[in-house]
């Protein structure tokens, strides 16, 4: 009898447990939904361009630990290229910028509460992200890169030789590009970074395939090494990201990017945050201007 | 000698940056666990009565706690209530909110287990001495429950603090997020940083949760 009433007992607390789960599951979805259906007449996350005037402060998220995109310096001010963006967008709206640290796991959502007006964190333009936010014009461009010993500079992936492997960091776009595009190329595939480093100073493989980015910084630091395939691959750009709907913020910053191309804004912003990471030869590869992308 | 890369902590405010992380990390978790320790032996008392109702629904909120991962908690907060609600919340506050929650329901689980482990005989002897129950609960029960609670709680409060290190998901910069921005500050100057700024934060999250146990120890052998 004991028992019985143990058992009960566990029964209906189990019961009530995935019962309050599931209202909480219910109640989100359909407030999902709602929000979408109903769009601008329900409550609005985000604020419009003229409220944020009226405040006098713009609230951008960046990234605060990634040199030479977004990164604190030792007086703890943001820099970086796109907060040198940033910046200037504050300049030219007239409000003040407030600086929010983001992740690149919690970009989409604090878009989606409101909590920033833009997200200026080196945000690849995606078609997944697309539904969840409006993406602006780009501003730079981001594609695959091929690195190897200056010996042995390989500058094309055409008639590879079968005996030759390639290094890629395992999970990462370079090899997800190899294995579908070239699926002849054998891939040696390594954990981490550190370890795809040493695999390629150790010459086991002829080159090694990362984001263009990274490649270039490292053939900088590292003498002997030669980017014989500065940008491969489905060319993707990075672009500011403003909430879903608010199109007269989106709007403004598309505006400002074309403007700034007049000027050329982002060759200045290039020699100002990013030439020392990446030397001035691949300005023109990394940068876009006035959202046009060559 | 190894290169810790210890020289970037004198650039700039790099060492007062690290103390003001560590500051912040300790003003929401000492906060939270002050709230927790109140409210947790409120919660704890009540879960020892035999109410069905009172003990369904704290058990409810128990489990729902433990299971949930804290980053999930903070997400759900921080957030959650935004979407749902369209509270505008800061990081700080989501965070304490997230940590007073867990921080009592786990701290309510210890008081009851602590008031349970009392033996039968103690409130039978006192009954027989004929002292009320709330004698019984000041005098007798309290006090012995309070010394098995120490050493269970100090291992939670230290926990609080240290897993203030989730915090910097929902935009809170404390100590572990001042150390990653200077670490990739000096990515190309001092490729060595990481070791040096990690030994530094292990050291102060060290000097911050070492207090906590000595007094933990002082008061057991003072109460013994």
């Amino acid at each position: 009898m004991k028992n019985f009433k143990r058992i009960t007992a566990l029964a209906s607390l189990l019961a009530l447990t995935l019962a309050v789960s599931a209202c909480g599951k219910q109640g989100s979805t359909d407030e999902t939904a709602e929000a979408e259906n109903t769009g601008d007449q329900k409550a609005v996350v985000y604020r419009t361009l003229d409220e944020i005037k009226e405040s006098g402060t713009i609230n951008i998220g960046v990234f605060s630990d990634k040199n030479p995109f977004g990164y604190v310096d030792e007086n703890g001010e943001y820099q970086g290229y796109d907060v040198y963006f940033a910046n200037r967008i504050g300049e030219d709206m007239g409000v003040e910028v407030n600086f929010v640290s983001t992740e690149a796991a919690n970009r989409i959502e604090y878009l989606q509460t409101g909590k920033v007006d833009i997200i200026l964190a080196n945000f690849t333009v995606t078609e997944e992200r697309a539904e969840e936010v409006d993406f602006a014009l780009p501003y730079m461009n981001v594609a695959l890169g091929v690195i190897s010993p200056d010996s042995n500079v390989v500058q094309s992936l055409d008639n590879w030789s079968a005996d030759d492997e390639m290094i890629v960091i395992s999970g990462t776009t370079a090899e997800k590009y190899l294995i579908e595009t070239y699926p002849d190329i054998p891939l040696q595939k390594y954990d981490s970074y550190a370890t795809a480093k040493n695999a390629l100073e150790n010459g086991n493989g002829v080159a090694w395939a990362n984001d263009n980015t990274e490649v270039i910084a490292f053939a900088l630091q590292n003498k002997g090494y030669t980017v014989g395939i500065p940008s491969l691959g489905s060319q993707d750009t990075i672009a500011p990201a403003v909430s879903k709907g608010n199109e007269t913020l989106l709007n403004w910053i598309n505006d400002e990017i074309k403007a700034l191309g007049e000027e050329q804004f982002f060759h200045a912003n290039y020699e100002a945050t990013l030439v020392d990471t990446y030397g001035l030869e691949f300005q023109e590869s990394l940068v876009v201007e006035g959202g046009q992308v060559q | 000698m190894l290169d810790l890369g210890l020289e970037v902590l004198s650039k700039g405010n790099n060492m007062l940056r690290l103390l003001g992380g560590l500051w912040v990390a300790l003003k929401i978790s000492l906060l939270s666990v002050g709230i927790s320790i109140a409210l947790g032996i409120l919660l704890g008392a009540l879960m020892t009565w035999k109410n069905p109702v009172t003990k369904a629904i704290l058990r409810v909120y128990l489990e729902f706690i433990r299971i949930m991962p804290q980053l999930v908690l903070l997400f759900l907060v921080y957030f959650g209530t935004t979407k749902a609600f369209g509270w505008d919340l800061t990081g700080e506050m989501a965070a304490i909110i997230v940590f007073v929650l867990w921080g009592t329901a786990e701290m309510s689980d210890l008081v009851r287990g602590a008031l349970i482990s009392i033996p039968r005989h103690q409130y039978e002897s006192s009954e027989a001495l004929g002292l009320t129950r709330e004698q019984i609960y000041f005098y007798i029960i309290i006090p012995q429950a309070l010394r098995r609670l120490i050493p269970l709680s100090i291992n939670l409060i230290t926990r609080m603090i240290k897993t203030t290190s989730l915090i910097l998901m929902i935009g809170v910069v404390e100590i572990l997020k001042v150390a990653q921005q200077i670490i990739e500050a000096n990515r190309m100057s001092s490729p060595n940083a990481a070791f040096g700024i990690y030994l530094t934060v292990f050291i102060l999250y060290f000097i911050a949760c070492w207090p906590i146990s000595m007094i933990a120890k002082h008061l057991e052998r003072k109460w013994r």
